[in-house]
């Protein structure tokens, strides 16, 4: 952890970051909470400074879109999130990432606990190669869960959450290869929500998906998010449109910009947001 | 050809085609001598085998030199004995030196995958000796009149397993694709737990077949038993005695003068073959029915 006389200094030769502020709250009666904020977030592989001074933060119960082009370090940003990265060697990373008030990269940070917190969800939908029921069950035997029936309850329930119930409730002991892809991106989001997590982060989730299952995984976030916080990295502008609240856009590391996603793609504050969004690089 | 073809066609095209025609016919050439060997060897056995195979191979043990008839049922259930007891020592430090490979990086672990592959190519004799000096002349000692068991060819046999196994077992664990490490770590499990209730149940298909190569290759070593388990004209089961193998048998049954004795040779090698056979494809049906239902 940096000295807070060196964090000032820093600031000060640093330019002006993009201060992120809370969005009006158009129609919504919840009260919007923080529940990730990040602050002066840098991220290096080996030299190479992957992201620059990051400054977002994350809402309860909305779906927060990443876009950018490839290589912008949106993955690698959602990564740090729930330290995903520390798997990766010869990394280092500046700034803070505050969950909940809980600096997520403190010593006293649980690693385990803070993946049950914040879920993941990949590109490539990744079953374990094990029983449907298996696959869903392993989380919660993982945190302690070992008695049976309360284990087919969460199974039930995860998977009626992720909409997958109705299509194997009749062959839970069928490996989970051998459902489609889509559905097998359903019981990956299964299998995260029977952690019971508090944030979701979705790492262009539909990328590798027929049209069809793609719709069915944005109608799920749509369920999805009026329990949770949601981050999704895409590819794919209008679905960034379709689901989310707030848009944050980055470029070679750097945030250009974040706000409301309807402003974002109607306004944006930042010409290269517009080159982008119009299709002109990237 | 089509015209429109042969305009666009690189000149000396023929020339290439013709080099393509040359090395696939090369290669097939290759591969069907390869195999033409092996089925040379399975020919030859079930010729001269099958016709010794009887329900007395498996009943009977040797009779005294000289007098025809016995069986090789002391052979078959040393080999049996022999082979357990090998996978006891070669499964467990084979597997667990794969995983460590996998999860630690360093010099010291370079040096012991150096080391393992040293071992690899130790003739197995050398393996056979080096079991006489440290375990069974120490028995010899201490329990004066005893010495050779089948503890101790398990031992050697054993010792010959470790590498294979815990190369193979590397190997595939390198293969599990980084997205499954990640789905199990990102719900909260942690390296060893993802390793145990995820990789290795992905990989157990190729650890198997490790295992399997592991044990067809010690199920034929005739060299390391000569000085550890050192055979047996009585029938045992007990590891603390010295102990029959089919190798061992076939070796002397084919060096003897009598020629009921080589077709017992010939019956003992067939069993040889037909044991690894058996043993694969029992593993491998195992293995997709578990596959398939999950648990």
């Amino acid at each position: 952890m940096r000295e807070d006389s060196d964090m000032s200094d820093l600031v000060n030769k640093m330019p002006l970051p993009i201060f992120d502020t809370p969005p009006p709250t158009p129609g919504r009666e919840v009260e919007i909470c923080t529940r990730i904020d990040v602050s002066h977030l840098s991220f290096f592989y080996g030299k190479f400074e992957a992201l620059k001074d990051i400054n977002l933060r994350i809402y309860d119960r909305q779906v927060t879109a990443l876009i950018g082009p490839s290589g912008c370090g949106k993955s690698t940003f959602l990564r740090t999130l729930n330290r995903m990265n520390d798997l990766i060697p010869n990394t280092r990373l500046e700034g803070r990432v505050v969950l909940d008030g809980e600096d997520v990269y403190a010593r006293s940070m649980d690693v385990v606990l803070l993946r049950k917190r914040v879920g993941m969800v990949f590109q490539r939908p990744n079953p374990f190669p094990m029983s449907i029921w298996d696959n869903v069950a392993y989380g919660p035997r993982l945190h302690g869960e070992r008695n049976k029936a309360r284990l087919n309850a969460i199974v039930e329930r995860s998977l009626r959450q992720a909409a997958l119930w109705d299509e194997v409730k009749d062959s839970l002991r069928k490996s989970a290869y051998a459902l489609s892809g889509g559905q097998q991106q359903r019981l990956c989001i299964a299998r995260v929500l029977a952690v019971e997590p508090e944030i979701i982060l979705m790492d262009e989730p539909a990328s590798a998906l027929d049209p069809t299952s793609t719709f069915r995984i944005e109608q799920l976030m749509e369920d999805l998010k009026n329990r949770f916080a949601i981050v999704i990295v895409t590819h794919n502008l209008q679905q960034a449109a379709r689901v989310s609240e707030r848009t944050a856009f980055f470029l070679r590391g750097e945030l250009v910009e974040i706000g409301d996603t309807e402003k974002l793609f109607t306004q944006p504050a930042d010409s290269r947001t517009e080159d982008y969004i119009r299709g002109r690089f990237g | 050809m089509n015209s429109a073809a042969a305009r666009y066609a690189p000149a000396r095209l023929w020339v290439r085609k013709a080099k393509d025609r040359l090395l696939s016919g090369l290669m097939a050439l290759m591969a069907l001598a390869a195999v033409g060997a092996l089925a040379l060897v399975l020919l030859y056995l079930l010729r001269n085998g099958l016709r010794a195979l009887s329900l007395r191979i498996f009943l009977e043990g040797p009779t005294p030199m000289g007098t025809p008839g016995g069986g090789l049922r002391n052979a078959i259930a040393g080999t049996l004995v022999l082979m357990a007891l090998a996978s006891a020592i070669g499964l467990p430090l084979g597997i667990l030196g794969g995983i460590y490979q996998i999860e630690v990086k360093g010099r010291f672990a370079w040096t012991v995958r150096f080391l393992t592959d040293v071992l690899n190519s130790i003739p197995s004799i050398v393996i056979g000796i080096f079991v006489y000096v440290v375990v069974v002349l120490p028995t010899a000692r201490i329990h004066p009149g005893s010495g050779f068991s089948a503890l101790a060819g398990g031992v050697a046999l054993g010792i010959i397993m470790i590498p294979t196994i815990m190369r193979t077992t590397e190997e595939i664990l390198r293969l599990i694709p980084l997205s499954l490490w990640e789905a199990s770590l990102a719900l909260g499990a942690t390296r060893w737990r993802t390793m145990w209730s995820v990789v290795l149940p992905a990989a157990r298909g190729g650890i198997l077949t490790g295992i399997m190569l592991a044990l067809a290759r010690i199920a034929g070593e005739t060299a390391p038993l000569l000085f550890t388990a050192f055979g047996n004209v009585d029938f045992n089961l007990k590891i603390t005695k010295p102990i029959d193998a089919l190798p061992l048998s076939i070796f002397t049954n084919a060096t003897s003068p009598y020629d009921y004795l080589h077709q017992q040779a010939q019956a003992g090698a067939i069993l040889l073959v037909l044991l690894i056979l058996v043993l694969s494809v029992v593993t491998r049906v195992m293995l997709s029915r578990k596959m398939y239902e999950g648990r």
